[in-house]
This record gives C-alpha cells, sequence and structure tokens, in this order.
C-alpha cells in the first residue's frame, strides 16, 4: 500500500523502526499534493523546501538516537490560523496577507516538538467564521468527495487536505462546530477537546471564550495521538487548564462501549434535518444498543435556542478581538497619503481588508454590546448559556455521552448559501451547544447518505476533560462499521 | 417593522472603524436585520434568576511570578509594521490639526 494512504500511527512506527524516512514519506505526501492540489486547493501555502528540511532535521534525531513520540516524522497540515514562524500565516484575510508572524503559536511549536513535520497552512474561511471556506479571501477548498461541493468550515482546508490523503493529519479550531463539520461532511474524524484543554496562544483569536484546538484524523487512534501530542497546559494561556490530559491514547484503543450509557438528544434531529443523515444517525444509535451500551432519550429544551445564543456572543467577542487589526503595527495599512488621520486610515484599511462575513459579525457584535441593546441580547445570551450548561450537567447525571447527527445535512453546493448568512448558519446548530457549556465532542464516519452518497457524521459529546470518553465510543462506533463495510467510508471516495 | 435600520447600520459601521460605501450599507442593513430578528429568539428562554456566564470554565485571576523574561526584539515586533520611522512604528497623525 502506498505510504499515502497509511494511518499517521503507521506512519510513526514505520519511521521510528528506520523502514521508511520521514524525507520519502513528506515526498509522497509532496507528490500527492501537486496531483490534486489543483482540483481540491485545501492550502494556502505549501514550500517544498522547509517541508523537506523538517523532515531531514528529523531522520537526522532519529538517527542520533533521540526519543520523539509515536508521530516523530510524520505530515501535518497545519490551520492558517494558528502563528508559524517560518510560514505566512494570513488567517485567510487580506488584511494579513503575507505576515510573517515573529513567535510560533503553542500548537505549533508543540507540533515540531514531537517531530511532526509541517507540510503547509491550509485553507479556511476568513478568521474561522464560516462553514464553508466560501469566506477565505484567496480562494474556496473542494470537497474530495464531490468537487461541487464545500468541504464544511471553517477548517475546510484541513478537512480536505485529509479526506484527498494530501496529508495523514491536520489541525483545527473549533468555535461553533469549526472542526467537527468538517469532518462530517469529508467522511473523516475530527475532535474539539474541552475548552482549555489546548492552547490559544498563538491562534488568531475569533471568540475567545470559544475558540479550541482540535485535531483532524481519518482514524480515532490518530486524531487522539495528535490531541495527545500538542494538549496540555499552557502557561502563555490564561484559560489552559492546569490539569493532566485525559488519556486519549489508551480510550482510542479501548473500543468497548459495553455498560456505557447513551444519551439520544431529542432535541437534535427531527424536522430540518436532512433524511439520509437521520437514516445513517439513526443506524449509529442501533449500532451502539448492539454493542452493548444501554442507551436513553435525554431532553435538553434549551439547545434548540443555542444557535441563537452562540450568534450574540461569538460576534461580540469578536468584535472585540478584530480591533487589533488596526493598521498600525502590522498587517495591511490603506490610505495613509500623510493626509489622513490614523482613525480615517483605520476605517479604510479595515474595510479594503475584511471580507463581508467578518464585517457582517463586527457589525454585529457591536450592536449586540451597545447601551440599550446589551441586556436584551448579549446579557440574554449570556443566561441562555449558562442554561445550556445546566442542561448538560443534568444530562449527564444520567448519562456517560450524549449523541446527535454532526450536521443537519451533507456537504452543500458551492455557492447555495452564500448569501444567506442565517442559512450558512445553521452548518453548526448541532454542534454548538459544546462550545458554549465547553464540552469535549467529537464527530466519527457514520456512513453515505442515501439521496446523495455523501459522508454523514455521528456527534459524540462528553462533558469537560472527559474526551476520553469521546474516543472509547468513536473507536467502538469505527471498529464495528468498518468490519461491516470492509475497510474505512474514504474507500468509497472517488479517486482525485 | 425592521429590527435595524440603515442609519442604525452607518452607525455601527463608523463605531466598528468600516468605511463602507452606500450599497454596503443597504445590503448588510437588509442581511443584518434577519440576523437580528432570528437572534432575538435568546428571549424565549426563561432565564430572569439565572447568572450570565462569560465563560465555560470557573477560572478567575490567573496569576504568573513578575519576572523579567527574553521577549520580542525590536527587529522582530517591528518585522511586520507598515511603516517604521527610528525604531518605532509610524503612524498616520491621531490628533486634529486644531489640537
Amino acid at each position: 500500500m502506498s505510504l499515502i494512504r497509511k494511518t499517521a500511527a503507521e506512519l510513526g512506527s514505520m519511521i521510528a523502526a528506520g523502514e521508511v524516512s520521514s524525507v520519502e514519506v513528506a515526498e509522497a505526501h509532496l507528490d500527492r499534493m501537486t496531483e490534486v492540489e489543483p482540483k481540491v486547493k485545501a492550502f494556502l501555502h505549501v514550500d517544498r523546501e522547509t517541508t523537506i528540511a523538517q523532515a531531514r532535521a528529523v531522520d537526522t534525531r532519529l538517527r542520533a538516537g533521540e526519543r520523539l513520540g509515536p508521530l516523530a516524522g510524520v505530515p501535518i497540515a497545519h490551520k492558517d490560523i494558528f502563528t508559524t514562524r517560518d510560514m505566512p500565516t494570513t488567517a485567510a484575510s487580506m488584511i494579513l496577507e503575507g505576515w510573517r508572524p515573529p513567535y510560533d503559536a503553542t500548537v505549533t511549536k508543540r507540533l515540531r516538538e514531537a517531530g511532526l513535520v509541517i507540510l503547509g497552512k491550509t485553507n479556511l474561511d476568513e478568521f474561522a467564521m464560516g462553514s464553508s471556506t466560501e469566506n477565505s479571501a484567496f480562494h474556496t477548498t473542494c470537497n474530495p468527495w464531490d468537487l461541487t461541493k464545500v468541504p464544511g468550515g471553517s477548517s475546510g482546508g484541513s478537512s480536505a487536505a485529509v479526506a484527498a490523503y494530501e496529508a495523514p493529519l491536520s489541525t483545527g479550531t473549533d468555535t461553533g462546530g469549526s472542526i467537527r463539520q468538517p469532518a462530517s461532511v469529508t467522511g473523516i474524524v475530527g475532535m474539539k477537546p474541552t475548552y482549555g484543554g489546548s492552547s490559544r496562544y498563538g491562534l488568531i483569536a475569533f471568540a475567545s471564550s470559544l475558540d479550541t484546538p482540535g485535531p483532524f484524523a481519518r482514524t480515532v487512534l490518530d486524531a487522539a495521538l495528535l490531541q495527545e501530542a500538542f494538549s496540555g497546559h499552557d502557561a502563555m494561556d490564561s484559560t489552559s487548564i492546569d490539569a493532566p490530559v485525559p488519556s486519549v491514547v489508551e480510550a482510542a484503543r479501548h473500543a468497548d462501549v459495553a455498560g456505557m450509557r447513551i444519551g439520544v438528544v431529542k432535541e437534535l434531529g427531527g424536522d430540518g434535518y436532512q433524511p439520509g443523515v437521520l437514516a445513517r444517525y439513526n443506524e449509529a444509535v442501533q449500532l451502539l444498543e448492539s454493542l452493548g451500551a444501554k442507551v436513553v432519550e435525554v431532553s435538553c429544551p434549551s439547545f434548540t435556542t443555542a444557535l441563537y445564543a452562540y450568534y450574540l456572543i461569538a460576534p461580540s467577542e469578536c468584535s472585540s478581538n478584530l480591533a487589533r487589526f488596526d493598521a498600525m503595527r502590522y498587517g495591511l495599512r490603506v490610505g495613509d497619503d500623510g493626509t489622513r488621520s490614523a482613525e480615517e486610515v483605520m476605517a479604510l484599511t479595515r474595510a479594503a481588508g475584511f471580507g463581508p462575513e467578518v464585517k457582517r459579525r463586527i457589525m454585529l457584535g457591536t450592536y449586540a454590546l451597545s447601551s440599550g441593546y446589551y441586556d436584551a441580547y448579549y446579557g440574554q445570551a449570556q443566561k441562555v448559556r449558562t442554561v445550556i450548561s445546566r442542561e448538560f450537567e443534568a444530562a449527564y447525571q444520567q448519562v456517560d455521552v450524549l449523541v446527535s447527527p454532526t450536521t443537519p445535512t451533507t456537504a452543500f453546493a458551492i455557492g447555495e448559501r452564500v448569501d444567506d448568512p442565517m442559512a450558512m448558519y445553521l452548518a453548526d446548530l448541532c454542534t454548538i451547544p459544546s462550545n458554549l457549556a465547553g464540552n469535549a465532542a467529537i464527530s466519527v464516519p457514520c456512513g453515505l447518505a442515501e439521496e446523495d452518497g455523501l459522508p454523514v457524521g455521528l456527534q459524540i459529546m462528553a462533558p469537560v476533560l472527559a474526551d476520553d470518553r469521546c474516543y472509547r465510543v468513536g473507536a467502538a462506533v469505527e471498529q464495528a462499521l468498518e468490519s461491516r463495510w470492509g475497510g474505512p467510508l474514504l474507500k468509497e471516495a472517488p479517486s482525485l | 417593522m425592521s429590527a435595524i435600520t440603515r442609519d442604525e447600520v452607518a452607525h455601527l459601521a463608523r463605531l466598528s472603524r468600516l468605511a463602507l460605501t452606500g450599497d454596503e450599507l443597504d445590503h448588510y442593513a437588509t442581511q443584518l436585520d434577519a440576523i437580528i430578528e432570528a437572534v432575538a429568539k435568546v428571549a424565549e428562554v426563561a432565564a430572569e434568576d439565572v447568572p450570565p456566564s462569560s465563560h465555560a470554565l470557573p477560572l478567575t485571576n490567573v496569576f504568573r511570578a513578575d519576572e523579567v523574561r527574553q521577549s520580542l526584539t525590536p527587529e522582530l515586533a517591528l518585522a511586520g509594521a507598515p511603516a517604521v520611522e527610528d525604531d518605532r512604528f509610524r503612524v498616520p497623525r491621531i490628533l486634529g490639526e486644531e489640537a
């Protein structure tokens, strides 16, 4: 089997055993990128020489007898919202085009320490605001299953790169579903760790109380290995949790749900969901029951309002966070002709440098935080956030994990929702509650929808710092379904 | 009745330091109106006696020792600046003519 079809765990073992070099593995993936990137367009920045130099350095360290962990020498695609000293970092925005950050994000630093080889920076919706990559200032990424469909978003470059075998692993960030939704619509695994479980230092901020870095992979075990590699306390992030990383790798190897209590969230499903999504989801629930789990229905009535609370809280935080793009210290500056004031230059720069969705959210957040509207919008949304957290807590008194479809529909067509922001926002309906409560949640493939042949994801939600439960249930579903399908779901994807 | 008027959007754009065109104001007024109408549904959750959450974790006041540590050099800090003069960020005037 060719190197690009192997899992990250397999590649790591082969490299450690000296069966293949990191340079050879990197070259195989770079060749694949040359072949399929014109169609998929997952990356914003690729630099063959920098990649090969990183791989060569890892090979040298391994030959010198250094012990580097299970992913040493394995290539990874890195979302272009994490700062990287040796590659541009743009957040897919014109306002940061060509920017070279003066420091590495903690996640970047830990990838390097673990010996992972960064293949390039992946496309996203501008500042991670969107569900399709159509809000990228540079280009739209295509879904490898059907190039006329979106790869999800905001981390759509990362999901497409892994689904197209351009990389065995990639990083993402999940603020309202930006890892789980793209994983779901491209047929791969995507995990949002517990908020605070992975560092935000050097992650360009969108909504600071929600932003969470997490892994993409083609297998549950690979996702766990990557999460373990970059997670853990970071003194540079004051909201980082000072507690041991949950034993996610062990859980991914313990694919057993016998005796586990699984709650089906009543409010996430039914009307408005695509029939093929519900069919695959219901089968997955039955599968869990047949594997020995105790399945019960759980009601979380305020989850249906979570979407609205989120679209007040996230834009409010965004309007404040994006104030830093002021044309003074870094990034774009427009209209500085010696006569205009700083304020005028700022307004011209921001108008030229931000795309439509970013402008919409900045203004929406500014509105929600305005005196006179604050109590009715931002204040009320914060209270709804408390109610949702309480509903999760009550549910976890009865069950170990909750399940739902990851997203109400399969991948939609490029262009279909671009002029209708509310329709675009609905892609996050099922994923948002876990962001508001800070819970862990994963999406694993659970089949193809009958009507369009596109992937469907099962979402598994677990309490704060119980990330291991997501992996344990995810691994059990993966194992049972792959034995039914005779291999991974991605083997059904058309060759590019 | 619309939730937000074009004049209000123009005010928000000014507060947000976004120099928008007239066409953009029309466009955003329509879209923001639809979004605000939707998000207003947060009012449907009875939450008068519920405390607000700004955050998912019960973390407050994380401190570190007040020690001098290595930080960015002036060269690195200025490396991405749109304009530099004498090792400083050069910016447009910030005060009006009368000042």
